[in-house]
């Protein structure tokens, strides 16, 4: 099965276990812009599967209103870089409403957010902007990498009450694994996974970089070097035993990410590792990032901002050398 | 002024005039708390626009919903939300409406159907239609009801909201309490066109201005409009002329204005105006006296309790984020 066809699955199978789960965006009622949503309107209806005006802001406000009355939306932003326009509704009413209301509401929402470099898409439809919602108390952020994880994930995502960034990475729709049929297959939010066990160093990354940092992990082990590499699979919360595990284990870590290097995640995998565990680093943490400038249109420039297998693979050298 | 009303319906009335008493004596009782010290942050008063609160929430079933801005103290009142708890919550105090965790811009009571104030102007425009339409997707019988000010009508989610409710047809009735001012600047400054009406029928909205300071004008408005949506007649828009008596916040002494321009206000005051029409039907003054000092008592009260109430345990700061990864 497909990445897009899975989360596809289930959120088909939690619109027919709950009646009030929902979902809304620009062209839904169409499959969506990627596809993603083909042939649920015909099965659930246009109520639920609402085909909305380009109005953002509203997608997202009117997801708020309608969750904190008790059903739970699905928002599909289209492009994370188009959830820019939403700002005010994620961050100062969705993250914040159950907390100022002093509990008096939930705002079980789903934000879905196509996000990463695919296809010479330039400076506005391949962001990575995954560090900005980890930063907001209230929000869960969400980056499967997996055609499985996507099932289970977005499951997981839907049936919590929390408001949760969703970003599905653009590059892996097509992206094709086996995944469980089971209707009620969760993947627990907050639980990392060991993408390849190993244990001369570790790479931590999440998203389309896992399979990067996979084919980094063959290419070292050509080199003689055992990599082990850990997809978060969520950025908040984030899965700090089974980093911590693997460091405490190997001594050595990279953390690689799409996104601009300067204030990403990975920063703050870097800072808390150093923190509980300077002591058992053999040798510096290094981050992988793209370098703090605009996504490119014309490809070479596009590839240029790219952490790929090869530098991943090239730095774990370096670290092993150090 | 002339009062161009006669055959007024007595017992309405008077409920009406209750509330908007009540609503002034929170918001004076507010005022003076600020003033003293004791209460923090910025609040905004609705002194002057209570006859919009009460008029179109006396036309609500517990189970209509409403949003309502920065300047929602008297919807909430309205609304039935407990004013006591309100002024615990401007304390900051344990038992406020949000647990002291919201303040002034934030007050919701969701067991009256009051879904909220807002910090951000028009933000509560898509909330209000995203209620509308999640109760009609859980087929539930209800009218929301928006209140924003003259200074939303710029800001996008007014026309993305506006719009919304439109195409999904949804029963949400908007009310523009058009006070004079975004903020410190004049509306009409800042705001082109013809008004907010002439916005809302630009979407095919049936849009109606109204003279806010009127309780009997703004009533009969709110009641035909929301019996006209309940029965499935789509989004309704009232533009409510009105007076910000007061500053933008409490603290503001609004010195872009004349005082002669706002003591002329002052004579369309909504409450004396209801007082007129009460008093010409023939209700004595010693029943109006009462049921003014009746509303300052209650909100002394509520001063007096939200003083020596408790602050929230310094745990309740960590509370109510979120199930999944919440601060340790």
């Amino acid at each position: 099965m497909t990445y897009a066809g899975a989360a596809m699955a289930a959120l088909a199978e939690e619109m027919r276990r709950d009646p009030t789960v929902w979902a809304l965006g620009e062209d839904l009622g169409r499959g969506g812009v990627f596809g993603q949503y083909k042939g649920l309107a015909e099965e659930f209806g246009h109520d639920r599967v609402a085909s909305t005006p380009i109005s953002e802001a509203t997608i997202m406000g009117a997801a708020v209103g309608a969750a904190m009355v008790g059903t739970r939306p699905v928002v599909e932003m289209r492009f994370s870089d188009f959830a820019l326009c939403a700002v005010d509704e994620m961050v100062n009413q969705a993250a914040k409403a159950r907390f100022m209301f002093g509990g008096q509401a939930r705002v079980p929402v789903v934000i879905r957010q196509p996000s990463g470099m695919w296809r010479s898409s330039a400076a506005q439809h391949s962001q990575s902007l995954e560090a900005w919602y980890v930063h907001i108390p209230g929000l869960v952020v969400v980056t499967p990498a997996t055609p499985a994880d996507n099932k289970g994930l977005l499951t997981a995502s839907i049936r919590c009450d929390d408001p949760v960034i969703y970003m599905e990475h653009k590059g892996l729709w097509g992206a094709t694994g086996e995944v469980p049929d089971d209707a009620d297959f969760q993947v627990p939010l907050g639980r990392a996974r060991i993408a390849r066990a190993g244990g001369d160093i570790t790479v931590v990354t999440w998203s389309a970089m896992v399979h990067e940092a996979l084919a980094a992990a063959d290419l070292a082990a050509d080199a003689g070097l055992d990599m082990e590499v850990i997809d978060l699979r969520t950025l908040w919360p984030w899965d700090r035993e089974t980093v911590f595990g693997s460091v405490a284990r190997t001594g050595r870590l990279i953390v690689a990410q799409e996104a601009v290097q300067v204030g990403g995640f990975g920063a703050e995998i870097a800072a808390s590792v150093a923190e509980a565990l300077a002591g058992d680093l053999k040798a510096p943490v290094r981050r992988l990032g793209a370098p703090r400038a605009p996504i490119s249109y014309s490809k070479p420039l596009e590839d240029r901002l790219r952490v790929g297998a090869a530098r991943i693979a090239e730095t774990a050298a370096e670290v092993m050398a150090a | 002024m002339a009062e161009r009303h006669h055959n007024v319906d007595i017992d309405r009335l008077t409920r009406h005039y209750r509330v908007m008493c009540r609503i002034r004596a929170f918001e004076t009782a507010a005022e003076q708390a600020q003033a003293e010290g004791k209460v923090g942050g910025a609040i905004h008063l609705s002194i002057g626009q209570e006859a919009i609160a009460a008029g179109v929430c006396g036309n609500l079933r517990v189970s209509d919903q409403i949003t309502t801005t920065h300047r929602g103290h008297g919807h909430c009142i309205a609304k039935g939300t407990d004013p006591e708890a309100m002024m615990l919550e401007l304390f900051g105090r344990d038992g406020g409406t949000c647990g002291g965790k919201g303040g002034s811009m934030h007050i919701a009571d969701f067991s009256v159907g009051m879904l909220g104030a807002n910090g951000v102007v028009a933000a509560g425009i898509p909330i209000a239609v995203g209620a509308a339409h999640g109760a009609r997707l859980k087929g539930e019988d209800k009218v929301v009801v928006c209140f924003f000010g003259d200074g939303a009508v710029n800001r996008g989610p007014f026309l993305e909201g506006l719009n919304w409710a439109a195409v999904f047809d949804l029963p949400v009735l908007f009310v523009c309490e058009a006070n004079s001012f975004a903020s410190t600047t004049r509306s009409e400054d800042v705001t082109a066109g013809p008004g907010p009406s002439a916005r809302a029928e630009s979407l095919g909205i049936a849009a109606f201005d109204v003279d806010g300071n009127d309780i009997v004008a703004v009533d009969d408005l709110a009641g035909e409009l929301v019996r006209r949506i309940r029965a499935g007649e789509g989004p309704k828009f009232v533009t409510a002329g009105t007076y910000r008596l007061k500053g933008h916040t409490a603290s503001d002494p609004a010195p872009y204005r004349e005082a002669a321009e706002v003591e002329a206000r002052w004579r369309e005051d909504p409450i004396a105006r209801c007082a007129v029409l009460l008093t010409n039907a023939g209700v004595p003054d010693t029943e109006l006296a009462a049921i003014r000092s009746e509303a300052e008592a209650e909100m002394a009260a509520t001063v007096a309790t939200a003083e020596a109430a408790p602050y929230p345990p310094i745990a309740h700061a960590f509370d109510d984020i979120q199930d999944v990864g919440a601060p340790a």
